[in-house]
């Protein structure tokens, strides 16, 4: 068992452990800082995959983007755990932990049948900005142009729902 | 030099614990932590695919998918601030008022 192993081994387990901790963590706060932690070793995770452009756009993007949004709605709503109707819906919880298992029996099921071979190929070069930004930007440039139009109706869509309960109010 | 079999697994392993923690939390926020959750795990089934076969195009997907990402946890917690705005609960079990 070589040094990379042991790496991928450590850092697997951490972020499986903080997943555990998003889905099982009372308070919300807490939750969103597990995820932090989960989305740093997929980063890692990233790096050791060699694709050093995507590891950096998830630190960006996500560690820094989607959990500080997640806070910044915690800090508005409150994130005192909610205490809900006694006896309602109690079986959900056993029935969505049932259905994760055989979940991930089918889908062990599938990886373990599948004949895939350790990647024998050269490491791709292609994971460094410089390759990737060149492969986006000829051949997939249509792509980019629609995540530009995606993310700008994104932001006027989500800026039209959070201010028009309160245009309301001035209304009424 | 780690299997790619690995990071498969890994990532079954993430996208069912996100999808039990949609299955059977109740807090809206959390289940969007567990949707990203789940997202995040495609993404990395992608990039070790796109090790394994030395092929780009893996990584242009991983691409797409962060940027749809932004945009649904946006829009996502508009539509939470809202629906809080309304009733004063973030219980999923609360949120049907479009319920006939």
């Amino acid at each position: 068992m070589d040094f990379s192993m042991i790496f991928f081994i450590l850092v697997a387990a951490l972020s499986v452990g903080a997943a555990v901790g998003v889905v099982a963590s009372r308070v919300a706060v807490h939750s969103a800082l597990f995820l932090l932690v989960h989305f740093v070793t997929l980063a890692i995770l990233y790096i050791t995959l060699d694709a050093q452009f995507l590891a950096a756009a998830q630190v960006i993007i996500y560690a820094g983007g989607i959990v500080i949004l997640i806070l910044f709605v915690i800090m508005l709503i409150g994130s005192q755990p909610f205490t809900g109707r006694a006896g309602y819906r109690t079986w959900v919880p056993f029935a969505g932990v049932a259905l994760g298992l055989l979940m991930v029996a089918g889908l062990a099921y599938a990886i373990v049948q599948t004949p895939l071979m350790p990647a024998t190929l050269p490491a791709n070069a292609g994971g460094v900005p410089e390759e990737l930004g060149m492969f986006l930007y000829t051949q997939n440039i249509l792509l980019v142009e629609l995540a530009a139009v995606l993310l700008l109706v994104a932001l006027l869509g989500a800026l039209l729902l959070a201010k028009w309960p309160k245009a309301e109010r001035i209304v009424n | 030099m780690v299997p790619t079999n690995y990071y498969l697994i890994l990532g079954a392993m993430i996208f069912a614990i996100g999808a039990i923690g949609v299955l059977s939390r109740r807090n809206a926020l959390i289940i969007f932590m567990c949707v990203e959750m789940m997202l995040n795990s495609v993404n990395l089934t992608l990039i070790a695919f796109a090790r394994q076969w030395n092929n780009l195009n893996g990584q242009i997907f991983v691409f797409m998918i962060m940027a749809v990402a932004a945009a649904e946890v946006a829009v996502g917690l508009a539509i939470l601030i809202a629906h809080v705005h309304h009733s004063k609960s973030i219980n999923i079990d609360d949120i049907n008022v479009m319920k006939w």
